[in-house]
């Protein structure tokens, strides 16, 4: 029995961001594994020896940007440059599909900056029959599966090319064809989709696997608990991915409950693997989703992983976050930029050079602008008018008679 | 008096209950140290502190649950769900608890919560930015829905919703947060500091839930709507030309029926427009209460505009949106019938 009286009274904890504006940013707390320290355990390990792996962080480049260790997935040079490539073309269409959003063309934006090896090395790393279910800032899905950025344009333009008709909000892409399903903006609900789309699989004897992303903050929705949940009790073969991008809108990861414990321990609780991998550095981003995608296939069931990464853009276009976060913040951040540090261990390798990256800037920034002229031929918001009609459809199958009438009452004006 | 927005009368009005009651606390996502993505929390947390004005997680569900809690505590949390398209994961503890909490325990258990979500469309935030939910709130017994037109309604109503006893769902239209918004997109908005409701004491007062407002009397029909439909009304009787009784309901529910049954009898015709969707939306049960309370004197059926029976389209909001010419339009069939 506790004597109340001796113990002062309850307070409760409000957690706090280590450094708001003006002030200068904290990563001191941060723990770092140093490239190449966390060994690679065999894909067929039992959960039992894993669990030390949620307390460390996965890094493959160090700061000489050598790649070091086991977990190095010794990609060869054209796959390199490939995913270089890449993740530089989504970075230039982010950057370009925000200027066109402040010319007034479209409504609403979403980058991903910093984050482009999330996307783009688990991707690469996943195979093309895979079934991808994205939160919106995982464009790189769609540039890595080469899918034409016309068609992404498109839809951020809700012109009369854009195959979602106009009805859903810039970057909310759908692409059945990518194997890429369709974006909700309610958080988290399509995670625990992912895990049924795998059960499935898995109950029809199928070969392939299904990947899902949600942000830190979204870990704390209902909708991520149930994916774990039934995840873990059918040992359905799916890649549950937390994008650990420090902030949600305004609110850091410490409200998610990163405070307390890594993302990649909530696995634990459910006995499944949980990786926590340093989600800028492309190569162990590659080997880590390779890793668990592998444990899929083999029908060793889910893993849980944790990308440690940084949001280095605002949230949307309709976010100031110089009024929450130190503006010096991205420039700091540990783990660095994920292109820039590709880049910089090809050039030490010998593959690459200042002169080719910079042509291929411009390569790609060229053909993402040529993209878009094409795209605004097309018509931009408010400028391509879909038929008023194409509203009533799709609700349903058919047209049910109700919408029949109030198509026809619209029509009447 | 000052002049001041729906987001600035909405903060005034949890400011001044804060002031009053140290029981009443404020959380929700991006409401603490950035003041919400409408800024209608700003500067609560630096005037009273991060324990009485502070962030959650991203979760609705675990916002209502935990606002429940405290409210059995003896708190009075107001809480805020970023959109109302975002309140579906906190139905269950809406609808199964808060709402029968107190019958269920035979009153000794009640949750005092109210719950601030900004809805409607007319932002171009496509179908996830854009709803306008209240109906399936107004089916829960043992909630109480609010929807204010005005900066005036909106702090004297939140006023009234935070100090309730019982469970409050808040809607605010963002549509009309900078002003009254009249349906015509096309034109430039007016500010609120050019409109009298945008006129509101710095002090303390409340409105009452349930008691409508004739926002403009009139003897040809009578039109019953609530939050941005307000002004469309009121532009669309305009271009109607039809002296039209307009009644601003404010509140849902509890539901001002004598004012509603008073104008009905009076002009024997009647206009119900909201921009939720049609099929068992509020003016479903507010046909109903016209065909129960006035059918001796109605003269003409009812006509209801609304929102169609769709997701809210982004490219095709307009077409989407019932704006003033549907209105003027039902306006005069009613009115010529």
């Amino acid at each position: 029995m506790s004597d109340g009286t001796t113990l002062p009274p309850l307070s409760l904890h409000i957690p706090e961001p280590k450094a708001r504006p003006g002030e200068a940013p904290d990563f001191g707390e941060m723990h770092l594994s140093p490239a190449g320290a966390v060994q690679r355990p065999a894909a067929t390990a039992p959960e039992t020896d894993l669990r030390f792996y949620p307390y460390q962080l996965i890094r493959v480049l160090d700061d000489e940007h050598q790649a070091l260790g086991d977990w190095d997935p010794k990609l060869d040079t054209q796959t390199l440059l490939k995913g270089l490539r890449y993740m530089m073309l989504t970075r230039a269409y982010d950057e370009r599909m925000v200027l066109v959003q402040r010319q007034g063309k479209t409504s609403f934006y979403m980058k991903s900056t910093g984050e482009e090896a999330v996307a783009v090395a688990q991707a690469m790393a996943l195979d093309r029959g895979d079934m991808l279910f994205p939160s919106y800032r995982q464009q790189g899905l769609l540039v890595a599966r080469d899918w034409p950025l016309l068609d992404m344009m498109c839809q951020v333009l809700n012109n009369h090319r854009d195959r979602l008709k106009g009805r859903q909000l810039p970057v909310m892409y759908s692409a059945r064809d990518a194997g890429f399903f369709s974006i909700s903006g309610n958080l988290g609900t399509q995670f625990p989709q992912a895990v049924g789309w795998a059960m499935a699989s898995a109950l029809k004897g199928d070969t392939r696997i299904a990947a899902a992303w949600v942000g830190d903050g979204t870990t704390a929705e209902g909708d991520f608990h149930h994916a774990l949940t039934f995840a873990s009790v059918y040992q359905a073969p799916v890649l549950l991915n937390v994008v650990n991008n420090q902030w949600a809108i305004s609110t850091f990861q410490g409200f998610a409950g990163g405070e307390r414990a890594t993302f990649a321990q909530r696995a634990l609780g459910f006995g499944i693997p949980g990786m926590r991998v340093d989600g800028n550095d492309f190569l162990a981003v590659y080997a880590v989703t390779a890793w668990a995608a592998e444990r899929a296939r083999r029908n060793l069931g889910p893993t849980l992983i944790e990308l440690v990464t940084y949001r280095a853009a605002p949230h949307s276009t309709s976010d100031d976050p110089s009024a929450y976060r130190p503006q010096t913040e991205a420039a700091q951040w540990p783990l660095g930029d994920p292109i820039d540090r590709l880049m910089r261990h090809l050039v030490a390798c010998g593959h690459w050079n200042e002169a080719r990256h910079q042509a291929l800037t411009r390569e790609l920034d060229d053909y993402v602008k040529a993209q878009l002229k094409e795209a605004e031929s097309h018509g931009t918001l408010g400028t391509s008018k879909h038929s008023p009609d194409s509203m009533f459809e799709d609700v349903f199958k058919d047209v049910p008679i109700h919408l029949q009438r109030q198509r026809r009452e619209m029509q009447e004006g | 008096m000052a002049a001041m927005n729906m987001i600035q009368a909405i903060n005034s009005a949890i400011d001044t209950t804060m002031e009053r009651d140290e029981n009443v606390v404020v959380f929700g996502e991006d409401v603490g140290y950035f003041g919400g993505v409408f800024r209608c929390t700003a500067g609560l947390q630096k005037k009273y502190g991060k324990k009485r004005v502070f962030d959650s997680p991203i979760s609705e569900g675990g916002i209502m649950a935990t606002a429940i809690g405290m409210g059995v505590y003896g708190l009075r949390p107001v809480t805020e769900i970023q959109f109302a398209d975002y309140i579906y994961p906190a139905f269950d503890q809406l609808v199964s608890e808060a709402a029968r909490l107190r019958y269920r325990s035979g009153g000794e258990f009640f949750a005092p919560l109210t719950v601030r979500s900004p809805c409607g469309g007319g932002i171009f935030g496509g179908q996830t930015h854009s709803q306008s939910p209240e109906s399936m709130f107004t089916h829960v017994c043992g909630l109480k829905t609010v929807m204010p037109s005005n900066p005036y309604d909106a702090k004297g109503l939140l006023i009234t919703a935070i100090e309730d006893d019982d469970p409050v769902v808040f809607f605010e239209p963002k549509r009309i947060y900078n002003g009254p918004f009249d349906g015509h997109h096309e034109r430039p908005l007016t500010p609120w500091s050019k409109h009298a409701m945008g006129e509101v004491p710095e002090a303390y007062y409340k409105i009452p839930l349930g008691k409508a407002a004739i926002v403009r009397p009139g003897e040809k029909l009578t039109v019953i709507t609530y939050g941005t439909m307000v002004h469309v009304c009121l532009a669309a009787v305009e271009q109607a030309q039809v002296d039209a009784e307009v009644i601003d309901l404010r509140s849902l529910l509890p539901l001002d029926l004598d004012t509603i049954v008073d104008s009905v009898k009076k002009t024997g015709r009647c206009v119900i427009v909201h921009e939720a969707t049609r099929t068992c939306g509020f003016g479903a049960e507010l046909m109903a209460v016209v065909q129960e309370n006035c059918f001796w004197s109605l003269e003409a059926p009812i006509e209801r505009v609304t929102g169609w029976d769709t997701p809210y389209p982004h490219a095709l909001e307009w077409a989407y949106f019932p704006g003033p010419d549907r209105v003027a339009k039902a306006l005069k069939k009613v009115a010529e019938a």
